[in-house]
């Protein structure tokens, strides 16, 4: 329990300690996925200046870097989903107006109803995450003696197995949908345009090949059909 | 106290694909119309513009171009026995919201429909005996036949541009085209668009399976293209941004290309947007509508618009709320099975399966139409003698776009993160596609539309409520369907096969289903059976027409704008030919 009292500084120094071993900073394309497989790990690099947070805590934001990093590890094909910019895509998402329930239907009652109905709580995603994060934490604290972030990987990955599999009891909160809601956020903001701050250096999108914008094919649908297509993605930015 | 302004001929409620044919045919006709849209106006050029409209976080995560389910929402319940609970965001699907409604966020693909369809309760009893149909499936005639909705079929596939293969010429079977279809008088306006790697992949093994596969009918459009509305259209630039996106190379057939710019110009019309119409005017003494009042959404002001004829485009739900608020029409009783409004409420059964193979895909490369489709298991097209269900559907490859937070499959037994799931993404992002089922939806006696008790809309009116689930006769349907979807997919040389999803679980709003909504204003030629005539009039109140997917009696298993087009000709036809001349109703109860 000792080191919970342990001030939280940035939550990537943080995370650092427990083992974005490979994290990195990206300053150039990434190889191939087909190379990537056979090259070693990027190496470490110095870890970026932690950005401010607009909306969340050092605890939140220290608790979101260790469940990206687990959902997206680093390694040869990746850099660690903090190195990707997950946290700062969910930080800017949970301060916006989605945070705070735009375009959602937020009137009473709110009645406890079948999982198939959707979420049906009163609580906004920027409420919701809050609520999610702090229950976690408590429940991590039982058999870990520790939040989840300081826990060790293998020991994340156990806890947010617990979740997704529905065998996790919260106090207060359903375990699988806020893991649902983790996990959704997660792929969002690796996937997501780089504009909104995660997928940095279009990481993801190289990844797996995809190649932005503009999608203008109608010359090449033909040409490029069953063929691989090596592009340098863009994104949004690059064209404004 | 609403400001009551002055009668206008016709009053047009919603603005999208029904509303705006409206519109233009009956201005065409001499009219005066107001078109009341309570979204937003939407200018391609402006709104559709690169490089922001391809940002999948913005139009497909958040529903950028859909109704705000602050300002209105669902409420859902799987049986009448439960409470409803309102859809706090979309799950199980979006509805389209603005000018151009969900023609603006449509994929394109442009069906007719087989003429059994419209005659079901007669063709199913026809040929396979009085009492084979179930007394829970209540399916019903449209009380209008195919080759009177041809020319209209015939109109709207002109309107845009639509590219395909005829396959059936005026009784002479097409090669290349859809055997199964109905006889057409002309071929498409366009050539089918270019087909994919994964079209290329499902043609062959559907000819392996033994099946006929064809190009899908696509209004993404393969060529540039002018309407007889003298609007031009784009070639399809196959970026992969249809559903849930606006077209940027004004290539994907919308209200806002297609016939919107000759409505803008014309002085008989007026569009009014951000108009959200609270209630129909009824004069129930006199049977007829002295007009609608609705909210101005930038003041807050009440506006009474009279006007001679209304026409009600908005979608089902909104169409069959405005019917039950104002209490036209008899409702839907579920336990009694008497009452008309709000009943047949159907969606669509879609299932599928995942395939992995070796062909590089190129998924970013591609339209909302699926390349490719076969029509063998559609509706009655193969005998159901002894199966235990009616109905089927088109089978299809869907690759309308890679886009990448949504579109990622990973094999069977893959986690779904962590450095396993990264590698398996990596490996199979480029070389897997869905073969999914696009099934028919049979009505059934508790699936059905009413006004919640409780949840009310932005301006205090009720919700829409729907009581809905799949049917017995629905997922035995969707077993058989995936079933031939597994025998295409295992005659396509796959790496590997996923798990097949037939639709045999619950309705959700977690999932994504399908926004073909249909039903709750079904037509028919009996007032004790339906809403609106066969001329899509109502019973009750002869200047009332209402338009779109609600007055379907069942879902046929194909994408629904080309069929509700085709009735929006239809109805305008009878308005402008017979109806202005005389007004009164068009049918005798």
């Amino acid at each position: 329990m000792a080191d919970t009292n342990v001030p939280r500084r940035s939550f990537l120094k943080g995370a650092g300690a427990a083992g974005t071993l490979a994290a990195t900073v990206l300053t150039g394309a990434l190889p191939r996925p087909a190379e990537a497989q056979s090259a070693p790990a990027p190496a470490a690099q110095p870890a970026p200046q932690p950005e401010p947070m607009l909306t969340l805590t050092a605890t939140e934001a220290a608790f979101l870097s260790a469940v990206y990093d687990t959902i997206i590890p680093a390694d040869a094909l990746s850099p660690s989903g903090t190195d990707c910019g997950l946290v700062t895509y969910v930080d800017r998402q949970l301060a916006g107006a989605w945070g705070s329930g735009a375009r959602m239907y937020r009137n009473g009652p709110f009645i406890p109803s079948k999982a198939e109905y959707g979420y049906q709580l009163p609580l906004t995603p920027r409420e919701y995450f809050a609520a999610g994060i702090k229950a976690t934490n408590a429940w991590t604290t039982k058999p870990y003696g520790k939040e989840f972030d300081r826990l060790s990987p293998s020991d994340r990955a156990a806890t947010l197995t617990a979740m997704e599999q529905s065998q996790a009891q919260f106090e207060g909160l359903d375990a699988k949908p806020f893991f649902e809601a983790l996990l959704q956020s997660a792929m969002e903001g690796f996937f997501a345009d780089p504009i909104y701050g995660g997928n940095r250096n279009k990481v993801a999108w190289r990844m797996i090949g995809y190649p932005g914008l503009p999608a203008t094919w109608a010359g090449k649908a033909l040409e490029y059909r069953g063929k691989k297509v090596t592009i340098e993605p863009q994104s949004i930015a690059d064209f404004s | 106290m609403a400001t009551k302004l002055k009668q206008v001929d016709a009053v047009v409620v919603g603005m999208g694909w029904t509303g705006s044919i409206m519109a233009r045919e009956l201005t065409k006709a001499g009219l005066n119309v107001v078109g009341l849209e309570r979204g937003e106006n939407r200018v391609p050029s402006e709104d559709f513009a690169l490089p922001g409209i391809r940002d999948e976080l913005k139009y497909r995560q958040r529903f950028e171009l859909m109704l705000d389910n602050s300002v209105e929402t669902l409420t859902m319940r799987h049986a009448p026995n439960e409470t409803a609970v309102p859809m706090r965001r979309w799950g199980a699907f979006p509805l389209g919201d603005g000018v151009g409604g969900a023609g603006t966020h449509w994929n394109g693909v442009t069906w007719r429909t087989i003429p059994s369809e419209l005659r079901l309760r007669s063709h199913l009893t026809e040929r396979y005996g009085r009492g084979a149909i179930p007394a829970d499936l209540t399916v019903q005639d449209f009380g209008v036949s195919y080759d009177e909705l041809e020319p209209h079929f015939d109109r709207f596939e002109k309107l845009c541009g639509t590219s395909g293969k005829a396959g059936n010429l005026r009784g002479s079977i097409q090669e290349g085209g859809n055997p199964f279809e109905a006889p057409r008088q002309n071929e498409y306006p366009n050539k089918p668009m270019i087909m994919s790697q994964a079209g290329l992949i499902f043609t062959e093994a559907a000819k392996r399976a033994g099946m006929h596969p064809f190009p899908t009918p696509s209004s993404n459009n393969s060529a540039a293209y002018t309407n007889p509305e003298g609007m031009t259209l784009g070639a399809c630039q196959y970026c992969g941004h249809c559903e849930y996106f606006g077209c940027e190379s004004n290539s994907k057939a919308s209200p806002n290309i297609c016939i919107m710019p000759v409505l803008r110009q014309d002085t008989r019309f007026e569009l009014r947007t951000h108009a959200y119409v609270k209630s129909l005017n009824y004069d129930r003494r006199a049977k007829k509508l002295t007009g609608v009042t609705y909210i101005n959404r930038n003041t807050g002001e009440e506006m009474e618009q009279p006007a001679d004829l209304v026409v009600l485009c908005a979608y089902p739900f909104n169409n069959v709320n405005l019917l039950l608020s104002a209490g036209i029409g008899r409702p839907y009783d579920p336990s009694t099975g008497r009452g008309v409004v709000g009943k047949n409420y159907c969606l669509q059964t879609m299932s599928g399966v995942q395939i992995f193979v070796a062909d590089e895909i190129n998924p970013f490369i591609g339209t909302g139409v699926n390349p490719a489709a076969v029509d063998d298991f559609q509706g009655d097209n193969f005998d159901h003698s002894g199966l235990g269900f009616f109905g089927g559907g088109y089978l299809y490859p869907t690759v309308s776009g890679g886009r990448p937070i949504q579109v990622r499959g990973v094999p069977p037994g893959t986690p779904r993160w962590g450095s396993a799931w990264k590698k398996a993404t990596t490996e199979w992002y480029n070389h897997t596609f869905p073969i999914n089922a696009h099934g028919t939806s049979y009505p059934s006696r508790t699936n059905y539309i009413d006004l919640d008790p409780t949840y009310k809309d932005a301006i205090g009116r009720p919700l829409t409520r729907t009581t809905f689930n799949y049917s017995d006769n629905d997922r035995k349907m969707s077993v058989f369907l995936t079933e031939k979807v597994m025998e295409i997919a295992r005659a396509a040389n796959a790496k590997v096969i996923g798990n097949p999803n037939p639709r045999t679980g619950n309705f959700d709003n977690i999932s994504g289903q399908s926004s073909h909504h249909t039903g709750g204003a079904i037509m028919g030629t009996d007032p004790r059976s339906s809403v609106v005539n066969r001329y899509l009039q109502n019973w009750e109140a002869s200047n009332l027409f209402v338009m779109g997917g609600a007055t379907f009696p069942q879902n046929p298993g194909y994408n629904p704008t080309g069929l509700l087009a085709a009735l929006a000709y239809w109805s305008a036809d009878a308005i402008t030919t017979k109806y202005i001349k005389s007004p009164g109703p068009l049918m005798q109860a």
